[in-house]
């Protein structure tokens, strides 16, 4: 087992040298760079540049040396904890992303916890009493949750938060709070705007999981092991939680570490809807104007978190599964 | 304790069960009655879809949800005091009641120990949860008590058993663990469902000897449901016949066996390969299948002469072939690679003509051969020469264009009716596949040549246009068959066509394949792990084991004078359905007939020994060492 963590983490230092290099030649692909991006816009607003003074912010930048040269001062930097310099903020990319990184992460990981602790009680009850009327009746609610455009939900509760509860419209706290200190009121003011969001970018992702969790239990129901079971005189709950559900499981656990960047890139729509002070829509910023530290810096830390879940889930699958921990060279 | 002697244990009465389906209702068990005492052994016998199935799951509680109990009781003799009955048929089946006495009185085991066995929970685990929900134990004492029942039921190391998991064990040891699971309360009943038809004939004997030495250690009864008349007639007491949901004929298994009345009884009996069959004999189906011939696949009149020299080749000649895997445990950062020997210097020969039976265990190499003759895997020793009026074929050296032409010389014919069929094509398109593939005739010829394919195999040309899920089991294989013959194949290789058929169907596809092979002047090499089956079509059987062939001989040699002890092994292992042929139960060894290095004297493969085949007359071949061969043979 531990020549198998040390091989998994001896695999993932070539897979996240490759990843930067894609992500920092997709990023300069584009023609120009981000002074030819700003030039143009200047100029396009009618004033005048001189010319000397974009050849010293070139210099200034290192955007004058080539681009295997800026991949690996950005490389080494990255080494160092040192993501660069944004152009946009004209500050370090540390201070811009500062808390919105904490706050993505609350934010995604209530948004997981809250699809699972919704989507799993209904999909054990909708897969248990296939094509009754509950189960009917839930997959439909769960169907207009999957067919509601996100926005719209968003908007249309972020009336009611403010109407019924008198919360700020958007943000993720009250803005007298922002750029404060953590207290315990922002806390309370965090977790009284987080909720919004959470069932915004919740409520798509919990219909899919509950059609996923029907269809794997379906599907476990029907074996024989179950049979065994119930043949042992084991209650009927008991003996689904222990097995069926178990087994079920896999292809979640597998999952995560699809879903870590998922949940993190794909509420960027949501988050600018509800200018939530979360990582997505400034990733869509410095993408478009061509802020090649901060976008970079962005992806690369996207590309870390799959990895990263991916080695989580393999190792929460071995936990899991004995077959996947034992079964590593059966012959059959 | 185990309540009066005279009134039986389990009375099933008039039991009508009913499902309730999209297409109807469906009457499953229609009045069935028998009942079976303290201690006794029952059969119920039937093919499949005659509901002996359901009358079990009845029994247990654990009829499928569209089912109901439409009439009739089951009693079950209360334990608590004689006189007692409980009518299961009346009790709420997920209540307590009955839960206490699922497992706790009455307990199953299942047909497939692999699926019947949760992968994810060790076989500790699954074993004491059985008994800490009927019997007041803490921990420890499960564990002590799980271990013994581990080795009762014969596992080696019991205490290494309790942290195993199912995958990590044999077929025939995952059964072992099932029955400990079942019997670790010490149930009245036993319902063994088909407890053996998934494992080898030697485990198989294994399983059965084990059931019946515990059901008396226990003092058990034993409901053996089951379509295997060898098994019935070597294990019951008395039978009870099922035939769509009625019971036809119950009796102790002496006035079954010897004067069966009933009309099916009789159909059944006959439609069984058995050994000592006249070779003129043949199988009666219980349902016949009509087929013709057309003029599209007749044998063609104008053929080419077989070469002179070439005349007494063998179609097919295998010599010296060997394969191994490698070993998947070897990571590329650990140790240097291992590997598995599955085919040890394999040599035969298959004339034309002939069907050649291969007879061995699940994982004896026998498929792996099949596969490397098909060249569907690669070899790393060895050839294979195939011989026809076109002159011969070094197999294994084709390629591009050739190997596609040779192809259609050797088809495949798949244990699996299945899973073989693509469930997305109708059966026209599955059986013309092979002809678009190798660009065989036009339009007009294709669709001639599928329909005398389709009255080859018995089938209704009105059926082309269905998918393979509206056809039974029976009926996909023969799509299999004509899928097969539809390139007009020399060879056909037969990896168990009837395995995953019902005794029934059985007969039908063996008396098809045998029509056929007449007919259309066929050669087989037919694969299968039932030897009776091989004993009906083959005239020539080699039996493989652990990779290699260990003996090899014409049909009425091999059965009538065996030489090689694993070739004894199979053989006495075989349960016939002739009660005074009976299985020898202390013959059964321990499985260690397939173990190639426990072999006695002359037979003996280790890492000094490695005998070859060798003659001993009359065209019989065994795997000995020549010299202590003879000296044996001489004594």
């Amino acid at each position: 087992m531990l020549g198998y963590i040390t091989r998994r983490i001896l695999v993932m230092v070539p897979t996240l040298i490759a990843i930067s290099v894609i992500t920092f030649v997709i990023i300069q692909l584009p023609p120009g760079d981000y002074l030819s991006t700003m030039l143009a816009e200047l100029q396009s607003q009618g004033e005048k540049v001189d010319p000397a003074r974009i050849e010293a912010l070139k210099i200034q930048y290192g955007l004058d040396k080539t681009m295997v040269e800026q991949y690996f001062l950005w490389a080494f930097g990255l080494l160092h904890g040192d993501f660069g310099f944004s152009f946009e903020y004209q500050l370090p990319v540390t201070d811009v992303v500062g808390d919105r990184v904490f706050l993505t992460v609350v934010l995604n990981f209530s948004t997981i916890v809250f699809i699972w602790l919704i989507s799993f009680p209904i999909g054990i009850y909708s897969a248990t009493r296939q094509y009754s009327i509950g189960d009917y009746g839930l997959t439909f609610i769960g169907f207009i949750g999957l067919a509601t455009p996100n926005f719209l939900l968003a908007l249309v509760l972020l009336y009611f938060a403010n109407v019924w509860f008198g919360t700020s419209i958007g943000g993720l706290m009250d803005p007298s709070y922002i750029d404060k200190p953590w207290t315990f009121d922002k806390i309370v003011s965090v977790l009284e705007h987080l909720w919004v969001p959470v069932v915004v970018i919740g409520t798509s992702g919990t219909a899919a999981m509950i059609r996923r969790l029907r269809a794997n239990l379906l599907d476990e129901l029907q074996k024989q092991y179950y049979v065994t079971a119930k043949a042992k005189g084991l209650g009927p709950f008991r003996a689904l939680i222990k097995y069926p559900l178990r087994m079920s499981l896999n292809p979640f656990v597998a999952d995560i570490g699809n879903m870590l960047p998922q949940v993190i890139s794909g509420s960027a729509v949501v988050s600018m809807v509800l200018s939530l002070p979360t990582t997505g829509p400034m990733l869509i910023e410095a993408l478009r104007s061509q802020d090649m530290y901060l976008a970079g810096s962005f992806l690369m830390f996207l590309a870390m978190l799959t990895v990263f879940g991916m080695f989580i889930s393999d190792l929460a699958l071995a936990w899991l599964d004995p077959r996947i921990r034992l079964g590593g060279g059966a012959n059959r | 304790m185990r309540g009066d002697r005279v009134s039986p244990l389990l009375q099933v009465r008039d039991l009508k069960i009913g499902f309730d389906l999209p297409e109807g209702h469906l009457l499953a068990v229609d009045g069935a009655s028998f009942q079976i005492g303290h201690g006794a052994t029952v059969a119920l016998v039937g093919e499949s879809g005659s509901g002996k199935t359901v009358v079990s799951q009845a029994i247990m509680g654990l009829l499928p949800k569209p089912a109901h109990i439409l009439g009739g009781q089951i009693f079950l003799a209360d334990p608590a005091g004689p006189g007692i009955r409980i009518d299961i048929a009346r009790l709420p089946p997920g209540g307590r009641e009955m839960r206490q006495i699922r497992g706790g009185q009455i307990s199953i085991i299942f047909q497939e120990p692999m699926t019947s066995l949760s992968p994810l929970h060790t076989i500790g685990d699954q074993i004491g949860e059985a008994l800490s929900l009927h019997r007041d134990v803490d921990g420890a004492q499960a564990r002590e008590l799980t271990r013994d029942m581990l080795r009762m039921v014969g596992f080696p190391d019991p205490e290494k058993a309790l942290t195993t998991y199912p995958f990590e064990l044999s077929g025939g040891l995952r059964q072992r663990a099932m029955i400990s699971m079942a019997l670790i309360c010490r149930p009245a009943l036993l319902v063994a469902d088909e407890p053996t038809t998934a494992l080898d004939v030697t485990i198989q004997a294994q399983i059965l000897k084990l059931i019946k030495d515990l059901q008396s250690e226990l003092g058990m009864a034993v409901l053996m449901i089951t379509h295997d008349l060898g098994v019935v007639a070597n294990m019951a007491e008395e039978v009870v016949v099922m035939y769509r949901g009625r019971v036809m004929e119950s009796g102790s298994v002496e006035d079954i066996f010897r004067n069966p009345e009933h009309p099916y009884l009789k159909a059944l009996m006959t439609a069984v390969p058995r050994f000592n069959m006249g070779t003129e004999e043949r199988l009666v189906p219980l349902r016949d299948i009509e087929y013709e011939t057309g003029h599209l696949l007749a044998p063609r009149a104008d053929a080419a002469a077989m070469p002179e020299a070439l005349k007494d080749k063998p179609i097919l000649e295998v010599s010296g072939l060997s394969k191994s895997f490698a070993d998947r445990r070897s990571g590329w950062l650990s140790g240097k690679p291992s590997s598995v020997l599955v085919l040890d210097d394999v040599s035969f020969a298959i004339r034309p003509g002939e069907c050649l039976g291969l007879v061995g265990e699940s994982g004896c190499g026998k498929t792996t051969l099949s596969k490397v003759v098909m060249r569907a895997l690669s070899a790393d020793a060895g050839s294979v020469t195939y011989t026809d009026e076109e002159g011969e074929t070094d197999v294994l050296a084709l390629n591009g264009d050739d190997l596609t032409e040779f192809r259609q010389k050797v088809q495949f014919v798949f244990q699996d009716p299945f899973s073989s069929l693509n469930p997305r094509m109708t059966v026209f398109d599955l059986i013309s596949e092979p002809l678009l593939i190798h660009n065989i005739g036009d339009d007009a010829w294709r669709r001639e040549m599928v329909s005398e394919l389709m009255r080859l195999v018995g089938l209704d040309i009105r059926h082309l246009r269905r998918y393979p899920h509206s056809f039974s089991g029976g009926q996909r294989q023969r799509i299999g068959i004509a899928r097969a013959l539809a390139l007009k194949p020399k060879l056909l290789i037969c990896d168990e066509p009837v395995s995953a058929l019902d005794v029934s169907i059985q007969a039908q596809v063996l008396n098809l394949l045998k029509d056929l092979k007449q007919e259309l002047n066929l050669t087989y090499m037919f694969i299968t792990h039932n030897l009776a089956v091989v004993d009906y079509i083959a005239d020539r059987i080699a039996v493989m084991c652990a990779g290699r062939l260990v003996e090899l001989a014409t049909r009425d040699e091999l059965f009538a004078n065996p030489v090689h002890p694993y070739t004894k092994a199979l053989l006495a292992a075989v349960p016939d359905p002739d009660l005074d042929n009976p299985l020898d139960f202390n013959a059964v060894m321990g499985g260690r007939r397939s173990v190639p290095s426990e072999w006695p004297a002359p037979f003996t493969v280790d890492d000094e020994h490695h005998p070859h085949l060798i003659d001993i007359g009359d065209e019989h071949m065994v795997r000995a060492d020549e010299r202590a061969l003879s000296l044996k043979l001489a004594s």
